[in-house]
């Protein structure tokens, strides 16, 4: 067994051992629990449109209600990237931890990939089961189903994956609190300037246009998500499809396979930089 | 025969702070190294290069000849750390074979009891470390050491946290480590303890080696006291080998020798006179 795969192994042990997956998934439950409720009561609510040209109530209700899980996913898949990685090399040096570990002939580069693997298969597989779950409760209770299912849960995963690696490189220069801060804030720094795009676009204000457009490429877990919420309506036109962009999904953002790209190739910009650091660093 | 741990000019610079000056050091292999030197002496940090934690500003360390840090050196060197922590989620058992994994030790169970019983944990293999006292961890961490068959043994205070009986237990299995032709450089505040166990001995001092050798070389003599019946006579220039001479004197004067003591320094005495201290 690769080194990689034993420190991988470890972090998924500790996780499972530390009985953070379980408290994770209690909590879950007790979300998608809510959601369910939530969309029970919205939809019993709701008329069936008069006729084909009509707005249709239950793709509003649907589209929202899956979008603002997304959103849930989103932040719930961010906490967990963060706790299970926020002190993955200097938190643990800190601690005595890491050090038993590196001297052994692993290596920085497999422990750093390992660190990072355990994390990210955690954080994808437990946004991924969510997602299923939220498309599953809204088109089973509301009869509504997004017109695409696999690409936003596959920007969700790739969102939190982001997230993972961002934060396992500020492990390597920052504390453990130091480290959850700072990627607490760029997760809201990421959703602000999507915010402020939104709200550029409206008011056709470029300069904020340009803020959002930048930090999207920046912070890409932005983007991924973006254009996770315009995959759920991506084919509903008319009117309702006015109205649903005038609401939460104004920022919602077509991405072709540029954005995939790019995700691809900055999360092996950030391996590539914290290997360097991670090597040239005092233990 | 290549020695297992060599350093050359070593220097360690952190900003303005130098840790470690121009230090030269061998240990050959089968041979104890005790280090020792006040708090900031430079100690730690000569360990931490060793084992590839901590990067020289200046000068070669090598460990069987590969350069300190390299996979080769790794796989050559079990180390235990001052301030160790395992994970207390772990069993003594599941945190050796994880070392095994590591290290690519295929001893497999076997290598684990052996290693648990020879540091006096086979009844704890499957106790936590969360649930093991601190006594109980360091010596969990000298097994942890010992995975994998290093040939160079580096110990930081490996007994810091233990009882007289586990010191005990440590001084042996020293013992037995070097019979096995392994290297060991061990880092201590616990001069006696240094004084029986290491062939030799090097003392830091701000990041210098001021003084170096065997025990026996380092402590100093310091003559003769003679109890007579008139009463103690000291021969304050004088060494062992006066002995003889001294005895037949007093006799043939017609004096009673009731008893010889030959005074020598110890190596605390040593120590103190190393780090300006006396």
């Amino acid at each position: 067994m690769s080194s990689a795969l034993v420190i991988a192994r470890y972090a998924l042990r500790e996780a499972v051992r530390r009985r953070v997956i379980l408290v994770v998934l209690m909590l879950t439950l007790c979300f998608l629990a809510l959601y369910a409720l939530g969309c029970q009561v919205t939809f019993d609510q709701i008329e069936a449109p008069g006729g084909p040209d009509e707005f249709d109530e239950r793709v509003l209700a649907g589209a929202t209600l899956l979008g603002l899980s997304m959103f849930t996913t989103l932040f719930l898949g961010a906490v967990l990237a963060v706790f299970l990685t926020l002190g993955a090399v200097r938190g643990d040096a800190e601690r005595g931890l890491l050090q038993p570990l590196v001297v052994r002939p692993v290596g920085r580069t497999s422990l750093l990939l390992g660190r990072f693997a355990g994390a990210a298969v955690v954080c994808a597989a437990y946004v991924a089961l969510i997602y299923a779950a939220a498309v599953l409760i809204t088109g089973i209770l509301g009869d509504w189903w997004p017109d695409r299912v696999l690409g936003p849960g596959l920007g969700l995963v790739a969102a939190v994956v982001v997230i993972a690696a961002l934060s396992i490189l500020g492990s390597i220069f920052l504390s453990s609190t130091a480290n959850g801060i700072a990627v607490f804030m760029l997760f809201g720094a990421g959703l602000a300037a999507g915010l402020l795009g939104q709200i550029g676009e409206a008011l056709s204000v470029e300069t904020l246009e340009d803020v959002a457009e930048v930090s999207s490429w920046l912070l890409p877990f932005e983007a991924l998500y973006q254009a996770g919420l315009h995959g759920l309506t991506a084919d509903v036109g008319g009117i309702t499809g006015v109205i649903v962009n005038l609401g939460p999904f104004g920022g919602a953002q077509e991405a072709g396979a540029g954005l995939w790209l790019w995700t691809a190739a900055y999360l092996v910009l950030l391996g590539v930089w914290a290997r360097h650091a991670f090597m040239r660093r005092d233990l | 025969m290549s020695a297992a741990f060599r350093c050359d000019s070593l220097e360690k610079r952190y900003g303005a702070t130098t840790a470690l000056e121009g230090v030269d050091l061998e240990v050959a292999p089968g041979e104890l190294l005790g280090l020792l030197g006040p708090n900031g002496a430079g100690k730690s940090t000569l360990t931490k290069i060793a084992c590839g934690l901590v990067r020289a500003t200046a000068g070669v360390a090598t460990v069987e000849g590969a350069p300190a840090g390299s996979p080769e050196a790794r796989a050559a060197i079990g180390y235990l750390a001052e301030l160790f922590r395992f994970p207390d989620w772990l069993t003594a058992d599941e945190l050796l074979a994880l070392h095994q994994d590591l290290s690519g030790s295929a001893g497999g169970a076997g290598e684990r009891g052996r290693l648990l019983e020879l540091v006096g944990l086979g009844d704890a293999r499957d106790v936590r470390v969360s649930a093991m006292s601190k006594g109980m961890q360091q010596r969990l961490g000298i097994a942890q050491a010992l995975v994998g068959s290093p040939r160079v043994l580096l110990l930081d205070e490996p007994t810091s946290a233990l009882d007289p009986v586990g010191r005990r237990v440590v001084r042996d299995l020293l013992g037995e480590v070097r019979s096995q032709g392994i290297a060991v450089m061990l880092s201590s505040h616990l001069l006696s303890e240094v004084e029986v166990v290491c062939d030799r001995v090097a003392i830091l001092v701000g990041g210098q080696i001021v003084a170096r050798g065997t025990p026996a070389e380092l402590g100093r003599p310091r003559g003769v006291e003679v109890e007579t019946a008139d009463g103690v006579r000291n021969y304050p220039d004088v060494e062992r080998e006066d002995v003889p001479r001294i005895v037949a004197d007093i006799v043939a004067a017609g004096g009673w020798v009731y008893e010889v003591r030959v005074l020598a320094s110890t190596l605390e005495d040593a120590y103190l006179e190393a780090v300006g201290a006396v």
